[in-house]
């Protein structure tokens, strides 16, 4: 049975003449939520998010009301909303469709949250490679503007609040948040420990700040309006709401799919969803959740027990797409972006190209992320390029090992478990790949015998 | 520094945005490069004035953010994304043929000045790879035969190249 799309955030997305502009926005009903939750006193908003249940969409998958509860309010310093739109994570690619189809979504999202924490300015920090989608926030805030819907006093209703969009250059550690704050403040981005620089409590010039994702933000919108208990009815406890999942890879139809938490299994959106793969291909692996995500090898079972106490027995297809199971399996739901591979893809290539990633974007602040990340990209170039020794593959989880908790933000994490995951699913293919190369080396063409 | 009074006029409307003036220095490498195609040493100076910081300030950005270019580019500046969704459809393809188009090697500019030529790392539209930025635009699907054909369209829409002057 062919599963269906559940378009909550992505309803008007692609739909024939839906525009991005304010008045289409308004003529679909636009704003109307803004205007009601402002009529409402503050914590009720608070309230419903808590019970809503609604998970970060960014990566780490933190309830978004626990992370508004954890603001400090007594403070008395001023409380700032961060939109972080510093969409970077290998795979995901939906933040870019709200952004540049909808913003108005995410501008009345916003504004909703920056009411329900009392926050007086917010600031959207969207990644620097989308120069067109800063220009269609900025154009969609003075169009929200020009209808009192931003600004002083919005909708008569005594709140004002300012947005701003502010334009990140490159750096995909800028999607860490406390990276992403020193990045606001004018500085190089380096992760602040934590404690004590939770955002919440010393964010944003040392203020508490709420730095929430895009998707996140957008989802907002739709707790208020449909009430806290209603939303949690769409996908399963836990796993609420909806959930964009961004496909790419060796499927025939990549793209992007809405679905309620929970409703589709991998396999369904591999092969019913995304046309399934090219002809004459077979399933290899997936990364579920962005590149960092852990990754899952075809032919696997993954056995052992839910949270309700329920034992699961699933092959990959049949992981059902949503937080907890995904962490069941040991990998993770992330920020929802699936990378497919079939029988043609090297492994020992897909994760030199994955540790080339990180590499690149190690901020540099912590020394087993900056050396590990650069050393694993060494050796799996190395290993790609005709040069793979057998004890490379034990030298790489060695390498790996030693990074993940040990360094200041979840980049340490975020990179050694390509690696991990690789080497231990495809230990037969890093193994085959040094011994193929090694008989190559032997045989060097004149029947001499190797001298080195 | 010779800025255009439009770029000043950006300038000095984005600084009070923020509570705490340093914040506007990634906005201000932004206006600038846009203005100047690159981060000159002056520049750098400049803003750090400008912001009431120190030079190493600013420099200590221009050097960590990877969009700023310390050098002047060529006229169009080609971004090739390499990161895996792109790589497995085929980008590394795609760069090599714009570098045999251009006549020149990565994170160099053509002889003719009319492009640089880059890899970068993920830019979000993993679904429609290979995707390339040329300048500001988004280019999709850019397999090795689309990278020809967009490279003849940079050609013919070139006229006399600026001339990278240093």
């Amino acid at each position: 049975m062919p599963v269906q799309e559940t378009r909550l955030i992505f309803k008007h997305i692609d739909a024939a003449g839906y525009t991005n502009d304010l008045d289409c926005y308004l003529r679909h009903g636009g704003y109307e939520i803004l205007r009601k939750a402002v009529q409402q006193k503050p914590e009720e908003l608070c309230e419903e998010v808590m019970k809503s249940g609604v998970r970060g969409r960014g990566g780490a998958g933190f309830p978004c009301g626990m992370k508004w509860k954890f603001l400090d309010r007594k403070s008395g310093k001023p409380i700032y909303l961060i939109c972080n739109a510093d969409e970077s994570e290998p795979g995901t690619f939906k933040d870019r469709q709200i952004i540049h189809k909808d913003p108005h979504q995410l501008i009345e999202g916003i504004l909703i949250s920056c009411y329900a924490i009392q926050a007086k300015t917010a600031f959207i920090y969207i990644r620097g490679e989308f120069p067109e989608g800063a220009r269609i926030l900025e154009r969609a805030i003075e169009e929200a503007r020009s209808k009192n819907l931003c600004g002083d006093n919005i909708l008569g209703s005594g709140y004002s609040v300012e947005i701003f969009v502010h334009r990140g250059a490159g750096a995909y550690i800028c999607g860490e948040e406390t990276g992403l704050i020193e990045s606001l403040e004018g500085k190089r981005p380096y992760p602040r420990i934590k404690p004590p620089f939770f955002p919440a409590v010393l964010g944003l010039y040392q203020c508490p700040t709420a730095v929430n994702n895009v998707e996140t933000l957008c989802h907002v919108k739709h707790v208020i309006d449909m009430g806290g208990e209603e939303y949690a009815k769409i996908g399963t406890p836990g796993n609420s709401g909806t959930r964009i999942l961004c496909v790419s890879g060796h499927v025939q139809k990549p793209g992007y799919y809405e679905f309620a938490c929970g409703d589709l299994t991998l396999g369904q959106l591999i092969h019913d969803v995304c046309g399934g793969l090219r002809p004459g291909r077979s399933l290899k692996a997936v990364i579920p959740g962005g590149s960092s995500a852990k990754i899952l090898r075809a032919g696997e079972r993954y056995t052992g027990k839910l949270k309700d106490g329920s034992s699961f027995d699933w092959g990959l297809e049949d992981i059902p797409m949503d937080f907890d199971s995904l962490m069941a399996v040991g990998s993770m739901a992330g920020s929802g972006g699936v990378i497919v591979m079939d029988d043609s893809t090297d492994m020992v290539e897909a994760l030199a190209n994955i540790n080339a990633f990180y590499a690149h974007e190690s901020c540099g602040q912590c020394t087993p992320c900056r050396e590990g990340s650069l050393w694993m990209k060494k050796i799996t170039t190395r290993m790609s390029h005709g040069q793979a020794r057998q004890e490379d593959v034990d030298l790489l989880g060695n390498v790996a090992d030693q990074i993940a908790g040990r360094t200041i933000c979840a980049f340490g994490e975020a990179c050694s478990w390509p690696t991990q995951s690789f080497v231990l699913k495809f230990r037969d293919e890093f193994l085959n790949k040094a011994r193929a190369q090694a008989g190559a080396a032997s045989t060097n063409g004149n029947g001499a015998v190797p001298l080195i | 520094m010779n800025l255009k009074p439009e770029t000043l006029a950006k300038i000095e409307a984005v600084i009070p945005r923020y509570p705490v003036k340093r914040s506007a220095a990634l906005p201000l490498l932004h206006l600038v490069q846009e203005d100047a195609g690159y981060i000159a040493d002056e520049a750098v100076e400049w803003i750090a004035a400008k912001l009431d910081l120190q030079p190493i300030n600013i420099y200590e950005l221009v050097t960590f953010y990877p969009m700023f270019r310390r050098k002047p580019g060529g006229r169009r500046i080609i971004k090739v994304c390499r990161t895996l969704s792109c790589a497995l459809a085929g980008s590394y393809k795609t760069a090599e043929a714009f570098k045999a188009a251009f006549n020149c090697g990565l994170d160099e500019t053509s002889p003719d000045g009319e492009v640089t030529i880059e890899f970068v790392e993920c830019l979000a539209s993993c679904g429609t790879a290979p995707v390339v930025m040329i300048d500001e635009t988004l280019h999709e699907k850019v397999d090795g035969e689309r990278a020809r054909a967009l490279a003849v369209e940079i050609r013919q829409a070139g006229g006399p190249a600026s001339a990278p002057t240093a």
